[in-house]
């Protein structure tokens, strides 16, 4: 098994277009719609600029027919062109974010919790889902502007080419000037202070949450006005880095605004001899400036594209690097039956992680040759100072880990010969920081067991003393908990995984620090009203507390490595 | 109107950045005129060479004219750009400083808990939503009114009869304004909710993967996640296609009305009504005349995020909590009776003045008693009818339940909050009359989560002293049992610890808080207990620290395991925020009520 992340130096870019693929006719008819919105706005300018040019020396009205069908035309499509490319653009984008999200799940569903935990820490999921986003836009704001944008300048180019081919060249220019090497300067004038306005508003964030969370303990020191100066210090450094940073975008903003104007005064500068040398008709003359600075518009999105490209592409970076890790568990070819879980054994277990990169020097062991036996109606308390290894030790039961054979015995087999579904299937954990998802309580609590019956889920609650709590919230069981809802205390979550955890019909019960955030006298009454749930299965208590050793008929000391 | 007091309210903030917005207006003003300017000039250079056959050599000036106001309205671009910025950064800082400010008024209760993360958004993100709202949403908001008026008088002069085109427009232009204040809201709104909360799904699906597999329900969820989304993208597009179909109207209305310029003055130059070069000129600016509104619609977001931070920002600075207003009458009251205060001792056993300094009536050691006292929080009881002493020098330990009152009666004594009834006396002063500052220096308070602040180790544990000298900083970590695990840390007492620094365990967070207690050495010590979940080891170190720290002091003790509370000289069990039962532990113990009952069901939890 090797652990360590493929690492990619090449470029994600060939691998996110394959993801555009299934959907390459949405793209394209996206790109050419916002190829034909602008070039009908360039049209319009074209065709008006012509239209009072020949008015001011026509003698016939009919000399202009033409001309005044051409600026209806363009006066119609422009607006209909834009509605439509914004809505294949759109419905492309919630494809692909479907498609997105599905693969990603899909790839990361076998890595968690081993992978994801290993290489990551808790808030790095959320960079995770920004990422997911970041590519989200990968399609409607990276991929399709610089492609309508090189059709408008062709189209444009050649439209003014047909006059006299350095007017096209000249705009080509201007337009490769604006769109390509101003982005591409801008953000390298600009890079040292993005990064450090993101650092800076990290560090103003820490900086605050010190100042809210910790303002008991600065009050009671007299030392809050110390810390608010140095939040204000904080806030200042980031604005001196905003600042400079506008002073790039004003550069670009200012420059773009120069070049736009420069490309129809060279435009002028270009054709005026030609009119007077006879080789241009002077009714063309106002076009030219006009089309000129009308295929400006491509260029705008392109600041922000080459900006998301090189966001898009570390995001992929990052996600594509996640997804290819191999699982740290595999399912033997030969599945044993599912076991029942009557007999659980370790026999002189070690375990140590396996290092994330191979460059990284082999961990110490987490656990170094521990042997316990339980069987059915019996409970074991494991305890040891933190970081003996008690975590390790449940995710190596969960198969969240691979052991070395023989050292963990299910039912009288080897742990790795059963599927590791099937194995998790007989555990009911409850677990030292529960996860609650952002939905209503019911919904967290039918997780465990979706045929539970509400008198089901009023009675796991009883036990776990959370009952009265639910009863009295105004919707009860129907409570939303997280961001939107009811933010729970460390106990009451605690409380809620427990209930959670009787619901599921397992015959092993995992308690790790199940009670650690409970007042003593609930703890109490928590353990009390566990035991008749404890009878007849194996169950394990991960705890230091005597409170909860009470309950165990063995207890086990584990000593983990040198602190 | 409600936004436009918001908007004025947000801008009296800061003269200063209202200096710099009005300069950033203005020159976003010359901007937009230079390329009114630019239409012009191009206008005549092609009706010079066009209509009267000029050669390039007798345009050069003209040429020359057309490229110095193409580099003012770079110029003036650029320095939009930057004053936007520079109005909003002081905006910014002085919105944070009065947000800090209010805060500290506040005080720790009302930033408790839930609260916390949503404050320190306000300030941290709710601020900076300003940014763009300030920068750019603004100066593009007084230039959409300002540009308009101004291109209209221009197009007046070389052209009355399109003014009226563009007038006719107008409907058009109020319609899309409507549209862009009204509708077109609260449909970007809902855009962001939707976008939001679909993210906000799959996040929280990531961060319990590990949960749903360990009820083997993670495979089922790919469904679950492709219905959603699906069904999220068909709701979004529905709500889209209404926003979709009032861009295509917006749109349609401007491409219409150059088309309508363009067809109306050729018809008028046909019939000799109008010269070339203002005819070309209004059809230059027939788009610039849409353009400032365009603007102000695609900044309509950062418009929409800036009004909604200003709100929640004015409401944190209307914030108020009764107690602290309590609290800071008195203060005011202290400060303007109070000359200068006195940090001699005070004659021994004098009859206190009504407002005293606190070392007055702290050394000698004085007894702290509560009298009667009463405190709802939030409407909620959490203290009822309360009296008890602390005799100078006495251990008092606190017992009960979550929520019994112990944690009211220590935020009461670190005068966070006011009793609403009743009052707390130390020797013959109230508390309530006697400086908070002062009197806080005579407390060393151990919470039972101490923040540990983003800096040193050295940095935290000055916190209770700042101009401790290191010595004095390493006997007090010693005396702590913290020394050893900090000359442990890779740097030492220079380790950077906090949110971006090492992370400490549990037990080692409470040491530092217990070497702050030392290095304030104060005389009343109030210890919130907390080595109910932390490793037998750990619990042992502190114990001893405890035992040291409480010694020859006054120490009011949160005890939440019992084997503390036995070791106080006197025992106060809270239920539902009443004293229930009070006396020495063994007396206690030895007659059936609540503290042995309490003591039975935490010995009697084995089988």
């Amino acid at each position: 098994m090797t652990a360590a992340a493929p690492v990619h130096r090449a470029s994600p870019l060939p691998r996110l277009l394959t993801f555009l693929r299934p959907f390459g006719w949405w793209v394209a008819a996206g790109i050419l719609l916002g190829f034909a919105t602008i070039s009908s706005s360039v049209g319009l300018m074209a065709v008006s600029a012509y239209l009072i040019s020949k008015a001011a020396i026509a003698v016939d009205v009919t000399q202009l027919s033409l001309a005044i069908a051409g600026v209806r035309l363009f006066a119609l499509t422009r607006a209909l062109f834009r509605y439509g490319e914004r809505y294949v653009t759109h419905l492309a984008t919630f494809r692909i974010l479907t498609a997105l999200r599905v693969w990603f799940y899909r790839a990361i569903e076998p890595l968690a919790p081993a992978r994801l935990l290993q290489v990551h820490s808790g808030d790095v999921l959320a960079r995770i889902g920004a990422d997911i986003e970041t590519l989200e836009n990968f399609y409607v704001r990276v991929v399709a502007p610089p492609v309508s944008a090189a059709l408008v300048t062709l189209f444009a180019a050649a439209l003014l080419g047909a006059f006299d081919v350095w007017l096209g060249i000249a705009l080509v220019g201007f337009l490769a000037l604006t769109g390509g090497v101003l982005p591409w300067a801008s953000r390298r004038l600009s890079h040292r202070a993005a990064a450090a306005t993101i650092a800076q508003r990290g560090a103003l964030h820490i900086n605050l949450v010190d100042m809210v969370q910790g303002m008991a303990d600065l009050i009671a020191f007299d030392q809050a006005e110390t810390q608010q100066v140095r939040v204000l210090a904080q806030s200042a450094a980031l604005q001196q880095a905003q600042l400079r940073l506008a002073e790039v975008r004003g550069l670009a903003n200012a420059l773009t605004a120069l070049f736009t104007g420069l490309a129809g005064l060279t435009m002028l500068w270009l054709a005026i001899p030609l009119v007077t040398a006879g080789r241009l008709e002077g009714v063309y003359l106002a076009l030219l400036p006009l089309t000129a600075m009308a295929a400006f518009e491509c260029v705008q999105p392109l600041g922000q594209a080459w900006q998301m490209l090189e966001s898009s592409q570390a995001a992929a970076r990052r996600l594509f690097a996640l997804v290819d890790t191999p699982p740290a568990v595999v399912d033997p070819p030969m599945l044993a039956p599912a076991p029942v879980g009557v007999s659980l054994e370790t026999r002189g277990l070690r375990f140590r992680y396996p290092p994330t990169h191979d460059s990284e020097p082999v961990d110490v062991w987490a656990l170094d040759g521990l042997t316990f036996a339980v069987r059915a109606g019996q409970r074991l308390a494991i305890t040891g100072p933190s970081g003996a290894g008690k975590s390790t030790l449940i995710a190596l039961l969960l198969r969240f880990w691979d052991v070395p054979p023989g050292s963990i015995w299910l039912d009288g087999r080897d742990l790795r010969d059963y599927a590791a579904a099937d194995v998790r299937a007989l555990f009911a954990v409850v677990p030292q920081a529960p996860y609650l998802f952002h939905t209503t309580i019911r919904d967290n609590l039918l997780i465990a067991n979706p045929d539970a019956t509400d008198a089901d889920l009023v009675a796991a609650c009883r036990t776990a003393q959370i009952d009265d709590f639910i009863a009295a919230l105004p919707a009860g069981y129907d409570t939303l908990l997280g961001d939107n809802g009811l933010t729970l205390s460390g106990g009451e979550r605690q409380r809620l995984a427990i209930a959670r955890a009787l619901l599921k019909p397992a015959p092993i019960l995992v308690l790790d620090e199940a009670t650690a955030h409970l007042d003593a006298i609930t703890a109490a009454r928590v353990w009390q009203a566990l035991e008749p749930h404890m009878a007849g299965r194996i169950v394990l208590i991960f705890d230091h507390n005597p409170l909860a050793l009470a309950h165990a008929d063995t207890v086990i000391q584990i000593a983990g490595a040198a602190p | 109107m409600l936004r436009a007091t918001q908007t004025s309210r947000l801008l009296k903030q800061s003269p200063a950045a209202r200096r710099s917005l009005a300069w950033a207006t203005g020159a976003g003003f010359i901007a937009g005129a230079m390329l009114v300017a630019q239409a012009w000039w191009i206008s005549l250079i092609v009706d010079a060479v066009f209509l009267r056959g000029q050669t390039l050599a007798q345009v050069t000036p003209l040429l020359g004219v057309l490229l110095a106001s193409l580099l003012v309205r770079s110029l003036a671009v650029y320095v939009e750009t930057v004053l936007g910025q520079r109005a909003a950064n002081e905006l910014k800082q002085t919105l944070r400083q009065r947000l800090t400010t209010h805060l500290i008024l506040l005080g720790p209760l009302p930033l408790r808990n839930e609260r916390a993360g949503e404050l320190v958004n306000t300030i941290a993100e709710g601020v900076e939503a300003l940014d763009a709202y300030v920068a750019q949403f603004l100066p593009a908001q007084f230039l959409a009114v300002l540009l308009t008026i101004f291109i209209l008088i221009v197009v007046l002069i070389l052209d009355p009869w399109t003014t009226l085109v563009l007038l006719f427009a107008a409907p058009m232009l109020l319609l899309m304004l409507a549209l862009i204040g009204g509708r077109a809201k609260s449909l970007t709104e809902r855009r962001f909710l939707e976008l939001s909360w679909m993210s906000a799904f799959f996040l929280d699906m990531l961060q319990g993967l590990t949960t749903l597999k360990l009820f083997g329900r993670s495979q089922e969820q790919v469904e679950t996640i492709r219905r959603i989304s699906a069904h999220y993208g068909k709701t979004t597009m529905e709500v889209l296609a209404t926003a979709f179909q009032t861009s295509l109207v917006m749109e349609w209305a401007a491409t219409a009305a150059t088309a309508l310029v363009a067809l109306e003055v050729s018809y008028r130059l046909m019939a000799g009504q109008l010269h070339f070069a203002p005819a070309l000129a209004v059809l230059l600016l027939t788009p610039e005349f849409f353009l400032p509104l365009r603007t102000l619609a695609i900044r309509y977001h950062a418009g929409a995020a800036g009004k909604a931070a200003a709100q929640r920002i004015f409401s944190l600075l209307d914030m108020e909590n009764e107690s602290v207003l309590t609290q800071r009458r008195n203060d005011a009251e202290m400060r303007s009776g109070q000359v200068a205060h006195n940090n001699s001792s005070a004659p021994l056993g004098a009859p206190a003045p009504l407002r005293q300094s606190v070392s007055d009536v702290m050394r000698p050691p004085s007894s702290i008693r509560f009298d009667r006292v009463t405190f709802a929080y939030e409407g909620r009881p959490a203290l009822q009818d309360c009296s008890f002493v602390i005799a100078p020098g006495s251990r008092v330990a606190l017992v009960g339940a979550t929520g019994a009152g112990k944690s009211t009666i220590v935020n009461l004594l670190l005068r966070f909050a006011e009793p609403q009834q009743g009052a707390i006396w130390v020797g013959d002063a109230r508390l309530s009359e006697l400086d908070p500052v002062q009197w806080r220096r005579q407390v060393a308070w151990v919470p039972q989560h101490p923040q540990i602040f983003q800096g040193t180790v050295l940095d935290n544990i000055r916190l209770a002293r700042p101009e401790a000298s290191l010595p004095e900083v390493i006997a007090a970590a010693e005396a702590a049992y913290a020394h050893a695990f900090i000359m442990a840390l890779p740097q030492g007492y220079d380790t950077r610890v906090g949110e971006q620094g090492a992370r400490l365990s549990g037990g080692q967070r409470q040491r530092l808080a217990l070497a702050r207690a030392f290095l304030r050495n104060a005389p009343l010590l109030i210890l919130d207990e907390a080595t109910a979940h932390l490793d037998a080891e750990s619990a042992q170190a502190i114990q001893g620290a405890i035992e040291r720290l409480a010694a020859g002091r006054t120490v009011l003790l949160i005890a939440h395991r019992l084997e503390l509370a036995a070791g106080a000289d006197r025992v106060i069990v809270l239920e539902q925020g009443s004293i229930v039962e009070s006396g020495a532990p063994a007396d206690l113990l030895a007659h059936d009520g609540p503290y042995r009952r309490l003591a039975l069901s935490l010995a009697g939890g084995a089988p």
